[in-house]
């Protein structure tokens, strides 16, 4: 009965529209390509101009958020999806995306060149493919640092130590990809049991959590707080743009994820979509990639960055991707449970 | 008024709002360029009748006929009248012309025609050459001349008029009041007002329509309803009228405090010394000239005096057991004639052709007391 | 009788519809069509979300015994309301204090003060939370004000709140007070009552309806807002960024949907409670009050000038920091001046795209919204008969009013993606958005057309039915001229609304149609404060530009048409 009224409301609301001369705007003569990414929005420009002289027949239309707004995007469209092709996003976000069954598989020109640890293996041909890792880093404000008197911590043990309470700030791994590569790290180092307690000590240092990833270590370098839980890309930038920080690599180990392109299943821009596959597996991209991230997915290319913190890449974890995918539901509603709840710090 | 045929026939009308009657099987015939009035206190339903007319509240039940054509479900645009409301009503942001030319303006008139009839119309308003100004400029009579003009632009048969001069102060009104009955008479037009002044009833209808409570008491030229009133209601509403308890004597005859008193009102439907209620004007009461033996002579006590400029009203009572109070008029040289005062005994008489017989016990409302 | 027996078998006489009567009624079923699917049924698609699975199953309660059972989700319902209550109660009584300056004192300046109180209404909410920021964050001029408390949490998220709300309360006041009646006043005075004793035994009770009313509204208004949480709420969650956090964070959108539903009823309260209050004022101002004229006394209206000053000053400050913020190059440890945080297309989440979006939508919501709402507060009051259609009309007017922007978003997101919708074409275009907006601000200004359309003689339209005129010629000769200063009214309050509001598009916008004030919540997020700061300050002066020409429109008018408007 209410599909029926539904139906023929609809429809003569439609026809209403119409007469006011509502109407989407004509097609373009180029193929508009919808890419959802979670790739930094200063480096978006560049990508759209590299691809598009390559491919001019391709016009992309970037819809950017951090990875857990765009995967929850992905996740709300699912029974009706509007991306082309997800590129740049988490390969947790998509392997978990993949088991709902969002992607359809293809292997890019040139995909024999990349690193296995690099894409996708369970499936050929694979659903996800790897251009290049973003890595978990600490920004220190040394000035304000220097105010507080506060120590350059050099371990994530160091973060839950009294003398920085209320100046650590972290990601909510809820929305944050940096945030829950932390977390999943953490868990991956220590192990379940340690790894909670772990983040019950730094909970009490937190001084709150972001939405973003790489708002703590902005934050960090305007000051505003002296220490943000970040990545490598967004610190190194923060300090070449003069911010007085430290980039610090924890000892113990540093989580990463890949950030990685998927084509989503039932694209009606599947060439355009394969075009962009193609040319990210390409050296032109990886090189690219290099500019601001140190490790790429193709073996050879990667030249040091400036401003990562030294001995960096030999920090990072041995990351288990399928874990991590498989887990990240349970991980993020305990989380939540347990540190979002709080009304306010109980006491200061 | 024999001779004219009805123009208007309203058979039967009942309206209803939700389970509130405000109009009981009202029926009623208007004339060819008859002026009626509807006439009856607020609330009574005169204006729901009107609007009936106009088709802006359609009646629940019953019939409606103008000039030959069943108009009882057509819409007011489908009908043929011209209204005028107590507010006015003016178009605010159109000036005098453009709002009397509002009605002919839509009729595909060429310009030049619908100015020479604006101007014919605001002189026969007895408002030339206040054309260009906004109604906010104009005097409320002005306003109502104005929106008089509109109403009769298109040349309508049937004129409706709602509670038109109540908005304005008394000296307007009383002028107005000559000047609409005079250009009604001029033009001819039917036409129905709404009021709720008898003075306005009785100086401008050719017959008055009396409502109250949703019915109607009384159709009758202002003599009739004056002086032969239908009901105590409308001997109360219209006029100043002494309600006197008495009882029915016989035939032709009725008994105020003891004395008994001849009167031409029919006393045939009560039975000797059942209660009745005795109906005088004030006005009407004579003392001039008047003995013990002159016909229904009534001595009475004069007790207060009340001057009211042209004439005195004076309180009296009866010299019976009873001391049945009531009220005269009398004129300021018949005071000074007869000296009267307070406290004096006089003697007064009823003429027997203007006293009015009700069968029931009549409680009267405080103003006419 | 004789009539009676007619009567008792007698036919009701149906009116003859006319074809100008079709008309009205084919209009306002044209309305209300896009009220029901502006409104209803995508509330009713996010209420059925609420009983589902992830998978579209029935489950019943399930969801919302799940939502009960989060500690981190009920808290939120005693965040909003501590937040909330804090609030209203510091409006009510600064606002109060200063509509009391503004119309009982002498004090000089009052237009001046009365337009600074209402320049907060040009900003989206963000744009205070962000200048708090500066002001008491860590880095912030006078941090340690706060005593060592921090500014992100409740604090923080009260004080950013009742800069939002206030010209909202103040509004409300000004119209309660200027409504009192000098008689009662006078004759106080003449009973030898002191000045205190009048004002608690005259003022208060005047104005109790004014302050429920405000009351209420700055209630709906903070506890469904979400832009100043967003930026200062830190820790400290409250319903309206759990709805954001659970949809856009956690893409849980059956909990979005039930956190939803939990801030529909507080607000849906609030509006009926309002509603009926409402009522109760119109029925005590019909009696004809006279003006109070206030007498200058030196002590009262210099306090009055001195707070009236403090709170100008405050929220000049406000401005003027997120001004110079969004100059400063690299606060606080670069103050230079330079116009780099202008440069949106480099930042996370801005680009000088959206400003120009925001324009647009705006602009549409203003011309549509305008006529639709125009038209069809026009209907509703004047057409004739029709009696259920046209009070199930009004019924859809008002409704929109109880339903929050965040909510009203996201029930857009559930009912124009659905793949069943004919009208999926919508979602992520600049026509949903328009729809969405008109949709978002509907009701005040319906009532604000509704309210003019009442003042106009209710007769105009029988007389122009008796002179055979067609109604809409009517409307457009009389109707539209005379109401001009109220239609210029509508549009700007929706150009405004539609250039600051954040919460319903935030879940509509798309690549294509990105907003300036969704690009200051994302900058802000992103952490790019300055940026934000900055193209919340474009939104100020687009909105500050509409109103000047607003005034000045308005003023061209009046005089314009001096001969006709009634003194």
């Amino acid at each position: 009965m209410f599909t029926k009224i539904f139906k023929s409301l609809t429809v003569a609301f439609v026809s209403a529209l119409m007469v006011l001369g509502f109407g989407v705007n004509g097609a373009a003569a180029k193929t508009d390509l919808l890419v959802y990414t979670a790739i930094e929005a200063d480096e978006l420009a560049g990508f759209k101009k590299a691809f598009e002289s390559d491919y001019p027949d391709v016009n992309i239309k970037w819809v950017r958020d951090s990875t857990g707004v765009v995967t929850s995007k992905l996740m709300a469209e699912k029974n009706n999806p509007k991306a082309d092709i997800v590129w740049g996003l988490a390969a947790t976000s998509l392997m978990m995306l993949g088991n709902e069954g969002y992607f359809q598989g293809y292997a890019p020109k040139g995909i024999k060149k990349l690193g296995k640890l690099y894409y996708d293996q369970t499936n050929n041909p694979p659903q996800w493919v790897g251009q290049r890792a973003w890595i978990a880093s600490v920004c220190f404000n040394t000035v304000e640092g220097k105010k507080y008197n506060l120590p350059i911590p050099s371990t994530w043990a160091d973060l839950t130590k009294a003398v920085y309470k209320g100046h650590v700030i972290m990601p909510n791994p809820n929305s944050s990809g940096t945030g829950f590569l932390d977390v999943s790290s953490w868990i991956q180092l220590m192990g379940e049991d340690k790894a909670w307690k772990y983040m019950d000590a730094l909970h009490t240092n937190i001084a709150r959590y972001t939405h973003s990833g790489s708002k703590p270590c902005k934050l960090a370098a305007k000051g505003e707080i002296p220490i943000g839980i970040s990545f490598a890309y967004r610190a190194a930038k923060s300090k070449n743009a003069g911010a007085p920080l430290e980039i610090i690599a924890p000892s113990e180990g540093i989580g990463w994820d890949l950030e990685s392109f998927a084509i989503v299943k039932n694209t009606k821009n599947l060439a355009a979509a394969r075009k962009l596959a193609d040319w990210s597996v390409s050296k032109k991209a990886m090189v690219i990639y290099n500019k601001s991230y140190a490790v790429v997915a193709m073996p050879g290319i990667a030249k040091p960055v400036k401003n990562f913190p030294p001995g960096i890449l030999k920090k990072m974890i041995k990351n288990d991707f399928a874990w991590a995918a498989k887990n990240r539901i349970r991980i993020l509603n305990k989380w939540r449970d347990k540190y979002d709840a709080k009304s306010e710090p109980k006491k200061k | 008024m024999g001779d004219k045929s009805a123009y208007l026939i309203i058979e039967n009308l009942t309206k209803k709002f939700g389970d509130f009657t405000a109009l009981e099987d009202i029926s009623l015939e208007v004339f060819e360029g008859e002026f009626v009035c509807f006439l009856g206190p607020s609330g009574c339903g005169k204006t729901t009748l009107l609007r009936a007319i106009a088709g802006l509240d359609i009646q629940t039940f019953g019939r409606i006929e103008q000039a030959g054509r069943d108009i009882s479900r057509l819409p007011p645009s489908e009908r043929d009248f011209g209204i005028v409301f107590q507010s006015y009503a003016l178009f605010p942001n159109l000036t005098v012309d453009r709002n009397v030319a509002y009605g002919i303006e839509n009729r595909k008139t060429p310009k030049p025609e619908i100015n020479a009839k604006v101007a014919e119309l605001l002189q026969l308003v007895g408002m030339p050459e206040q054309g260009d100004k906004y109604p906010a400029q104009l005097s409320g009579g002005q306003q109502q001349r104005v929106a008089l003009a509109r109403a009769l632009a298109t040349a309508p048969g049937l004129l409706l008029l709602d509670e038109p001069l109540s908005a304005l102060d008394a000296k307007v009104r009383a002028r107005l009041r000559r000047e609409i009955k005079d250009l009604q008479l001029k033009l001819g037009v039917t036409t129905i007002m709404v009021t709720h002044d008898q003075e306005e009833a009785l100086t401008m209808a050719d017959r008055i329509v009396i409502i109250n409570e949703g019915v109607i008491e009384q159709v009758g030229t202002p003599e009739d309803i004056y002086i032969r009133p239908a009901s105590p209601f409308v001997a109360d509403f219209v006029g100043t009228m002494n309600f006197l308890p008495g009882t029915a004597g016989t035939q032709g005859h009725v008994k105020l405090d003891g004395i008994e008193l001849a009167t031409n009102s029919s006393t045939n439907d009560v039975g000797p010394d059942e209660p009745i209620t005795i109906c005088i004007r004030p006005e009407d009461v004579v003392t001039r000239g008047v003995t013990k033996d002159t016909d229904n002579a009534v001595p009475a006590v004069v007790d207060a005096l009340e001057f009211l400029g042209s004439f005195y009203r004076i309180s009296l009572h009866t010299q019976g057991p009873a001391r049945t109070g009531f009220r005269a008029d009398f004129s300021i040289n018949l005071m000074r004639d007869l000296d009267i005062s307070e406290g004096r005994d006089v003697v007064v008489s009823f003429p027997a052709d203007l006293i009015r017989v009700y069968g029931e016990a009549f409680t009267h409302s405080d103003e006419t007391v | 009788m004789t009539g009676t027996a007619a009567l008792a078998t007698g036919l009701e006489v149906k009116e003859k519809v006319s074809r100008e009567d079709w008309i009205m009624r084919g209009v306002l079923l044209a309305i209300a069509l896009f009220l029901s699917v502006s409104i209803l049924l995508p509330l009713y698609s996010l209420m059925s979300k609420g009983f589902q699975d992830k998978d579209g199953n029935f489950t019943g309660f399930a969801n919302f015994s799940e939502f009960f059972a989060t500690p981190a989700l009920t808290y939120s319902i005693f965040n909003s309301l501590t937040i909330t209550l804090w609030t209203s109660g510091i409006v009510l009584v600064l606002a109060f204090t200063f509509a009391y300056g503004l119309t009982r004192s002498c004090m000089p300046f009052k237009s001046l003060f009365k337009g600074i109180a209402l320049v907060p209404i040009l900003m989206p909410s963000l744009l205070p939370a962000i200048s708090l920021v500066y002001f008491f964050g860590k880095q912030g001029i006078i941090s340690s004000w706060l005593f060592g408390y921090e500014i992100y949490g409740p604090i923080g998220i009260v004080m950013g709140e009742v800069i939002y709300v206030f010209p909202h309360a103040l509004t409300i006041m000004l119209i309660a007070m200027a409504m009192s009646d000098a008689r009662l006043y006078e004759a106080s005075e003449a009973l030898g009552a002191s000045k205190i004793k009048t004002f608690f035994t005259v003022t208060l009770p005047g104005m109790r309806y004014g302050l429920v009313s405000a009351f209420f509204v700055t209630f709906t208004l903070v506890i469904t807002d979400f832009g100043v949480p967003k930026v200062l709420g830190g820790k400290y969650n409250v319903l309206a960024t759990d709805v954001y956090k659970q949809v856009v964070g956690r893409q849980d959108f059956e909990m979005g949907a039930v956190v939803s539903m939990v801030l529909l009823v507080p607000a849906v309260l609030a509006f009926f409670a309002d509603r009926i209050v409402q009522r109760k004022q119109v029925a005590m101002v019909s009696t004809k009050a006279v003006p109070y004229v206030p007498q200058p006394s030196k002590g009262f209206d210099m306090a009055m000038l001195g707070f009236c000053s403090l709170l100008g000053f405050i929220i000049l400050s406000i401005l003027g920091m997120a001004f110079f913020a969004s100059f400063a190059k690299f606060w606080p440890y670069n103050l230079t001046l330079g116009l780099n945080h202008y440069q949106f297309d480099l930042m996370d989440g801005g680009s000088w795209a959206s400003y120009f979006n925001s324009i647009e939508l705006a602009t549409w919501t203003a011309i549509v919204g305008t006529v639709m709402i125009f038209v069809g507060a026009y209907l509703v009051e004047k057409s004739k008969g029709f009696r259920t259609g046209r009070a199930a009309m009004q019924f859809l007017c008002i409704m929109p009013m109880a339903v929050p922007g965040l909510v009203l978003g996201l029930a857009y997101i559930f009912f124009f993606n659905h793949p069943d919708n004919p009208l999926g074409f919508l979602y992520h275009t600049m026509p949903i958005l328009v729809i969405c907006t008109v949709t978002h601000f509907y009701t005040v200004s319906h009532l604000t057309a509704v309210t003019a359309l009442k003042q106009m003689d209710p007769e105009f339209e029988s007389v122009s039915a008796s002179l055979k005129v067609p109604f809409y010629k009517t409307f457009r000769r009389v109707t539209v001229p005379v109401c001009v200063p109220a239609i210029l009214d509508i549009s700007m309050y929706l150009f405004v609304n539609a250039m600051t509001t954040v919460s319903a598009v935030v879940f509509l916008y798309s690549p294509d149609t990105t907003l300036a004030s969704v690009a200051v919540l994302n900058m802000d997020d992103a952490g790019d404060t300055a940026p934000a700061a900055a193209m919340g300050m474009m939104i100020v002066f687009t909105a500050a530009g509409v109103r000047l020409l607003h005034a000045i429109l308005t003023r061209g008018l009046a005089r314009r048409t001096q001969a006709w408007r009634k003194r």
